[in-house]
């Protein structure tokens, strides 16, 4: 092919492209919006909140705690508050914001102009937001869960909790279930069908990769969570006995059940981590990230071996030793995938030419303190060591270490990083600088002391303890650690917004960065790319050469988008994306008023029926008299291929 | 700027069929994410099963072979509809595939009536004991599906015999056809672990 391109035929091409995929505008266009870039913004900013919500829980908690015998929380209201604080970090915070993270850059990242099923992600968007709500709701109607965040039995029964708390902990579960499910099938079709030309399986963006790996991870453990808190409704809405040992039940089940979930969803946290992580430090050193294929191996490993390592939640239940041994060997084992993605780092950091940036900073402080939770977790790995930390604060300090040091901080890195090309603006380097040193200290004052008071005994999910006992100090330290982490994230919030003001132009590629998501503008426009590049590396923009075809012929008076096969992305054939709709929205009000309504009688699935039957027909219908582009019967000849035809050219659409 | 080259797509096919389509892979996205679900709770009651000192407890006889044998019976026969339903679907012929999206549908909604049946065959109430409550589980987890895929089936009927029928709509019948197959192949295990495990093993 010889023709080339214009910039008055760029220029055409924009004005159409801009009117053919726009979303709505106006208050009610709002809730109709399908452009991932939209929906992956909400997600981060309702994620983003939600974790300033369940941090001033924490901080409420460390004020309780700051000395002994104090009566600021009573006991029933810290139950409540360290439930929800630990559920909201865990299901309204963390999987959505790297969901959110994904929804936004894997579309851009891998050249397409959209990310498929789009209103199935607007429809997650609402269900994670009204279940948000929910849980929040009740809690402030004095009726958030205050079982912990796994809900153990027989406590969350009927019989121990007979309020509504423990049903609101499970509706909360399939509320954000449904949503993050959506969102991964979607993020691994867009990933494997949706690559521009020339992006092979090899040349994918690490960060692309993890989002993969970890999509494959929600749909294979979120289903037993989903499984567990029906259930546990179920027990306690129509007295089956699923958990009752009472009539053939089994409470170590639940256990299985939960941590068969909740291990992975360690790593359905952490995986999209490292995957900021490796992007952080390829940019930050200015080469392609050390072993490529290492680093892709070893995602691929943990994803597999996250799955093997439940029981090790389980040691005290008196499970059969022989079992105990395998759960251990397998806990061990998963330090070795990690340990390979830290050393191919180093030798990143180490051969490349390492700017320190804002982002790489708070790399850094992954670094020290992922090391050091995982080091934490090969202790509590062992059963004999177990035995003495389960259920105290050393658990606490080592889990917060994994999660905050595995998760937060590649986080924050990403804000940074990534913020310029959502809104155009870059960050402070001095704010961000000072955000990045208040968090890291306050982190280790907060929760380094926590290590030594769950050897000297202190238990978890007490409200208060006595004087003398001796924990008043280093709880107090705890305490003015969580202070200081208050004001970094208060510095970095002023940061974020004052950006958007003040901040210096982004320009498309501020870091000078390799992957697509830096061809197009900050921010980008509604379609992605005029054109759209194709590569002929896994860094594109540092190795394509300067005549590197673009793809062109996509419709621009239609949502055309390219769709490719999956081992090479050779040309496969093209397909029409929906337009924007208010009913996914419609369709989220409706499930959310069976999911609420389920919790009191199991009549909901009657009286909803309808309703979600409706608003999901209106969904699939297609709208009369709308020229969706695509033939409509009678046509003369078939044009859409089979799984192994070749398309036969110039058969007329 | 230099004048990049480019790859002309404008002659690309509007769709495909099978695993190329995007339809196939939300299918099977979500085929992994039931199937796992029928998975676990199949687990369960094998979990339920070791720690129990007979089975099922209690002296309860196992469900009636009748209505799930029945059913399992039209499930398996209702492949045969799917896959011209399918066939028909991929050689774009309209009233082919109205004619055998009907009698698949006249299978699903046998199947249910039948399933009607089949609980009041299982001799044993969900309330009453945990194998109650699992066997509950396991026929209304697939029941859930059933009833679910039926409407789905229902309304793209309607939507192919009252228009506009558009091209891409094929690629969807196929693929209904496919999630079909994973609620028939989902149910032998199911019907095994009710029906025969309780009686032979």
């Amino acid at each position: 092919m010889t023709a080339t391109r214009t910039d008055s035929d760029r220029e055409r091409d924009r004005q159409r492209l801009t009117r053919t995929w726009a979303d709505p505008q106006g208050f009610f266009g709002w809730f109709s919006h399908v452009d991932h870039k939209s929906i992956g913004r909400r997600y981060l900013i309702t994620a983003f909140t939600f974790f300033l919500l369940a941090g001033v829980l924490a901080a409420l908690m460390r004020i309780q705690l700051a000395r002994p015998d104090n009566s600021f929380l009573s006991a029933d209201l810290y139950n409540e508050i360290f439930t929800t604080h630990g559920t909201t970090m865990m299901f309204l915070f963390a999987v959505p914001v790297m969901q959110g993270l994904g929804l936004y850059f894997v579309p851009l990242m891998v050249g397409a102009r959209a990310i498929a099923f789009p209103r199935l992600v607007a429809f997650s968007y609402w269900m994670f937001l009204f279940g948000g709500i929910f849980l929040f709701s009740a809690f402030f109607a004095n009726a958030g869960p205050d079982v912990g965040w796994f809900s153990y039995v027989p406590l969350s029964l009927q019989l121990y909790t007979p309020t509504k708390r423990a049903d609101v902990w499970a509706q909360l579960i399939t509320f954000t279930e449904v949503a993050s499910l959506a969102v991964a099938v979607s993020l691994v079709t867009t990933a494997f069908k949706l690559r521009t030309p020339g992006m092979s399986l090899s040349r994918i963006p690490v960060f692309v990769w993890a989002q993969i790996v970890t999509s494959f991870m929600v749909i294979f453990a979120m289903p037993a969570v989903m499984v567990c808190s029906t259930s546990l409704i179920l027990d306690r809405l129509v007295n089956t006995h699923f958990f009752d040992p009472g009539h053939g039940g089994d409470a170590p089940l639940w256990q299985h059940l939960f941590w068969f979930f909740g291990h992975p969803e360690v790593y359905i946290i952490f995986i999209p981590g490292t995957g900021i992580v490796s992007t952080i430090v390829g940019t930050a050193a200015n080469r392609k990230v050390f072993g490529y294929p290492i680093i892709v191996a070893s995602l691929a490993l943990t994803g597999f071996m996250g799955f093997s390592l439940w029981v090790h939640h389980m040691f005290a239940t008196g499970l059969p030793h022989l079992g105990e041994h395998f759960f251990t060997a397998s806990s061990m084992m998963i330090a070795i995938p990690s340990g390979l993605q830290i050393f191919c780092w180093i030798a990143t950091i180490w051969s490349g030419r390492l700017r320190i940036t804002v982002p790489m900073l708070w790399v850094l402080g992954f670094f020290f303190i992922f090391i050091l939770g995982g080091m934490t977790g090969v202790m509590v790995g062992a059963v004999p060591f177990d035995l003495q930390a389960h259920d105290t604060f050393f658990v606490v300090a080592h889990f917060h270490y994994v999660l905050i040091g595995g998760a937060v901080f590649p986080l924050f890195g990403a804000f940074h990083y990534w913020m310029p090309k959502i809104t155009g603006r870059l960050l402070s380097k001095r704010l961000g600088t000072v955000s990045f040193w208040l968090v890291f200290i306050g982190f280790n004052l907060t929760f380094f002391p926590m290590h030594i008071l769950g050897l000297n005994g202190m238990p978890r999910r007490i409200y208060t303890y006595p004087a003398d006992t001796g924990w008043g100090a280093l709880n107090l330290l705890a305490t003015l650690g969580a202070a200081v982490i208050a004001l970094g994230v208060v510095v970095f919030i002023i940061d974020a917004i004052s950006s958007l003001w003040v901040g210096a132009e982004a320009g498309d590629n501020p870091w000078a960065a390799s992957t697509l998501e830096w061809a197009t503008t900050s921010p980008p426009p509604v379609f992605n790319f005029i054109d759209i590049p194709t590569v002929a590396s896994s860094e594109p923009l540092w190795d394509n050469p300067p005549d590197q075809p673009v793809v062109v012929g996509l419709r621009t008076d239609v949502r055309d988008v390219l769709v490719t096969y999956v081992a090479d992305a050779d040309l496969d054939h093209r397909v029409e994306f929906p337009q924007p709709s208010v009913w996914p929205f419609l369709t989220a009000l409706a499930v959310t008023g069976f999911f609420i309504n389920s919790i009191f009688t199991p009549w909901a699935v009657v009286y909803f029926a309808l309703p979600m039957f409706v608003t999901m027909t209106g969904w699939f219908w297609p709208k009369s008299g709308e020229d969706t582009g695509t033939r409509r019967w009678p046509f003369r000849a078939r044009t859409l291929p089979k799984p192994n035809e070749a398309f036969a050219p110039g058969v007329a659409r | 700027m230099t004048s990049p080259r480019v790859i002309d797509v404008s002659t690309l096919p509007p769709g495909a069929f099978g695993h190329r389509s995007l339809m196939w892979w939300g299918t099977c996205g979500l085929i992994l994410i039931e199937g796992t679900a029928f998975a676990l709770a199949i687990g369960m009651y094998l979990y339920y099963w070791t720690h129990a000192a007979e089975w099922p407890p209690g002296h309860t006889a196992p469900p009636r072979l009748l209505w799930g044998t029945l059913n399992t019976v039209i499930l398996l026969g209702s492949a045969v509809p799917n896959q011209l339903t399918r066939n028909a679907a991929e050689r774009v012929d309209l009233r082919s595939t109205q004619r055998w999206m009907v009698v698949a549908l006249i299978f699903g909604i046998g199947f249910n009536v039948v399933r009607a049946f089949e609980f009041g065959g299982l001799n044993v109430k969900w309330n009453q004991d945990a194998y109650g409550s699992i066997v509950w589980l396991l026929l209304g987890l697939h029941t859930t599906h059933i009833v679910t895929d039926v409407l789905d089936s229902c309304v793209l009927a309607v939507l192919l015999f009252v228009g506009p029928v558009e091209e891409r709509r094929f690629v969807d019948v196929s693929e209904n056809s496919v999630y079909w197959y994973f609620v028939v192949l989902a149910w032998l295990p199911i019907y095994a672990v009710i029906y025969l495990a309780p009686r032979f093993l």
